[in-house]
């Protein structure tokens, strides 16, 4: 009789405990749109291991919330605002979208968080790098997690500043996000008494980087800075070390590089270069474990945005499961009040404008004597604490600051 | 030092061999599209995925069975050129005397899935290459630094061009191959095999391409979509040229390389539509191209 009693107990109250959660979610279904280019120039930084990074960690929570299931849609967004928006726009206006995650190219992410704001529903940015999407173009919406174009400058430039490298040339690519780098990079060199001397805003993308390489060489600037990314970043490193940059004297920085282009250029062509990373997978046990099931997965190593896109998903459903709720600022509040705490962050904050801030780290990728195998290939020279890395809300133009 | 409008003689003297270098690879691949265009009247739409491949092969014939760049110049070339036959063979001879049009879409979708199967195999991130060690340094000009592999470059690339050129305008099989295309009736009377001089033709003119992608293995990052982008600039220079003319093609793709570079120099934002402004220009003053034969 009480194996029975305890039974109806449990019952009942699991029939409350569903029944409660279920009067704030608004349909039965958590459903999460992943959306980043699976096909082009940034596919492989995010992509389709990045489904496969939030499909992880719908599986870690056991495929439901409360007893609401979860549910994932994706597509492939072609690095077009356009694209994205109407697909955006289908899954919250007729498909009852909860969470759009990923998002690659910073037009990309802008587009969709405006979408987004209108139909109040939530979006977590992990790959995206442009410093504005937390600035002029902060929406209530919003969140930015993994990195963007402030700590990247004031990591790698001012290091390399520090260095000795003083006067610099700058290859930028002709397009926003490179225009956005290339200002918050000389405003770190200036900052730090070094003056950037020259600089070429060249098409993206390109193939042949000879003819910048040569200039800048000419320039006779200490550093040469790529403020770029993706296969216009390896291109450039590798024509350079054709070139003999190097052997010059001349240091190059590059701005912004995933651990997929450092794999893809080697550690020979790519040894010394400094590079501001948001973080990489043999940091310590709990990323090494998590990035070993990740490679069962996958066959190869998370980028920083991979491992992003799991934590972000873990906080969202933990949020959801604690509030009970699927409302955009109900759970968005929730993101703000706990702090990230797991493999990828530690005491991690979601700020009112929507960036996640955390500790960043200026890597140094290493020779083929040091790297032990094809994807041991940073070290990590030394942690830039939060404060020190994000834009400070005290110069902020997001419209949720009060300045 | 002495400045052309405002640029040093010698940044101008090392940009303008760049331009040259950048041309071979032009002129290499426009000559192997006019090869095709001339010959088989085929908008070869392909012509960038072979390029591709030929790039992708070297890579993975060193990779999993260890055959070094000097093998690979030849026989990826050769494995891509088969390829080629065979679409020839399967897929192109099907609406052969069709319009320009149906081969134009066929070679484009022949591009596409070969371009989508390696981007699920291989990713876009770029497969590594690294240089042959002879080719390793280089040596300083003066004016500039200049890298062993790009003068290699030059050398290799103007040596196929003129042999391919010899070979079709000065020689009897040359004379077949613009026969057989001219009627091929006529030569089949003459006891002369059309079809498998058609498919070789196609073959080698894919080749020609691959042999570029083997020479741009060591220096681009050898990606599944290295070459949809450049197909349209190489498009551009067939059209320069005049479509089919095959002289015209090698003179043009080392004048659009040095254009490029000086446009490089002088104004970088205009580098990737310079080509497509020469295009126009000659659309319009000369419709057949700076060497084409017919209006």
């Amino acid at each position: 009789m009480t194996m029975m009693k305890k039974l109806l107990t449990s019952a009942v109250a699991s029939a409350l405990m569903v029944g409660g959660a279920q009067a704030e979610m608004s349909d039965d279904t958590i459903k999460i749109g992943y959306l980043a280019d699976m096909s082009g120039t940034y596919r492989d930084l995010a992509g389709p291991n990045g489904l496969k990074a939030l499909e992880m960690a719908i599986a870690d929570f056991g495929g439901k919330v409360n007893g609401t299931k979860i549910e994932v849609v994706s597509a492939d967004d072609r690095n077009s605002p356009d694209s994205a928006s109407s697909t955006v726009r289908r899954w919250v206006e007729n498909e009852n979208v909860d969470l759009v995650a990923g998002m690659v190219a910073s037009s990309v992410s802008i587009a969709v968080s405006k979408i987004l704001e209108e139909n109040d529903r939530l979006g977590i940015i992990s790959g995206s790098a442009a410093s504005s999407i937390t600035n002029e173009h902060c929406t209530p919406n919003h969140i930015h997690y993994v990195y963007d174009t402030y700590p990247l400058a004031n990591g790698t430039a001012s290091a390399v500043v520090k260095e000795g490298g003083k006067t610099w040339y700058m290859l930028t690519a002709d397009y926003a996000f490179g225009h956005a780098l290339e200002g918050d990079v000389t405003r770190v060199v200036e900052a730090n008494g070094g003056e950037v001397i020259g600089t070429v805003r060249h098409p993206f993308p390109t193939q042949d980087f000879s003819s910048f390489i040569l200039q800048a060489q000419a320039s006779g600037a200490d550093v040469i800075g790529l403020a770029n990314a993706g296969a216009d970043t390896t291109n450039a490193i590798t024509t350079a070390s054709e070139f003999g940059v190097t052997q010059s004297g001349q240091t190059l920085a590059a701005l912004l590089l995933f651990l997929t282009d450092v794999h893809a250029l080697g550690a020979e062509t790519a040894q010394g270069i400094q590079l501001t990373t948001g973080w990489y997978w043999d940091m310590n046990d709990e990323t090494r474990e998590w990035s070993d099931r990740f490679m069962e997965e996958t066959g190869v190593r998370p980028t920083m945005v991979h491992a992003g896109i799991y934590s972000s998903a873990m906080q969202y459903l933990k949020a959801v499961e604690a509030t009970g709720s699927d409302d955009a600022q109900t759970v968005r509040q929730q993101m703000m009040d706990t702090p990230i705490n797991d493999m990828f962050a530690k005491n991690g904050k979601i700020r009112v404008d929507g960036r996640m801030v955390h500790d960043m780290y200026l890597a140094e990728v290493k020779t083929p004597e040091e790297s032990k195998g094809e994807w041991d290939l940073y070290k990590i020279l030394r942690t830039i604490p939060a404060e020190e890395s994000y834009r400070p809300l005290s110069e902020s133009k997001c419209k949720l600051v009060n300045n | 030092m002495s400045m052309i409008f405002g640029v040093p003689l010698a940044v101008l003297s090392g940009q303008l061999l760049i331009g040259i270098i950048n041309g071979a690879f032009y002129a290499l691949l426009s000559l192997g599209l006019a090869v095709i265009f001339g010959l088989l009247k085929i908008i070869n739409f392909a012509h960038g995925a072979m390029y591709m491949l030929g790039a992708m092969t070297t890579v993975l014939m060193f990779d999993y069975l260890g055959v070094n760049y000097w093998v690979a110049l030849f026989l990826a070339p050769l494995v891509v050129g088969v390829f080629g036959v065979v679409i020839e063979y399967f897929l192109l001879r099907r609406i052969a005397g069709q319009d320009h049009i149906y081969s134009l879409l066929l070679t484009f979708g022949v591009a596409l899935i070969i371009q989508g199967v390696l981007i699920n195999w291989f990713g876009v991130s770029g497969l590594r290459y690294t240089m042959p060690d002879m080719f390793k340094g280089g040596v300083n000009l003066g004016f500039m630094f200049m890298p062993y592999y790009r003068a290699w470059v030059i050398v290799a690339a103007l040596l196929v061009c003129f042999g391919t050129w010899f070979v079709i305008e000065k020689t009897k099989l040359g004379s077949y191959l613009r026969a057989g295309t001219e009627d091929s009736q006529l030569m089949q009377g003459f006891g002369i095999n059309v079809p498998l001089l058609i498919s070789l033709t196609y073959g080698f003119g894919v080749a020609l391409a691959a042999f570029a992608g083997v020479l741009a293995a060591p220096i681009y990052s050898v990606t599944p979509v290295m070459g949809s982008s450049t197909l349209i600039v190489v498009f551009a220079v067939v059209v320069i040229g005049g479509m089919g003319s095959i002289g015209g093609a090698i003179i043009t793709g080392i004048l659009m390389g040095v254009i490029e570079g000086l446009t490089k120099t002088f104004y970088p934002p205009a580098s990737s539509a310079v080509i497509f402004l020469v295009m126009v220009l000659v659309l319009m003053f000369r419709p057949s191209g700076l060497f084409g034969k017919e209006a």
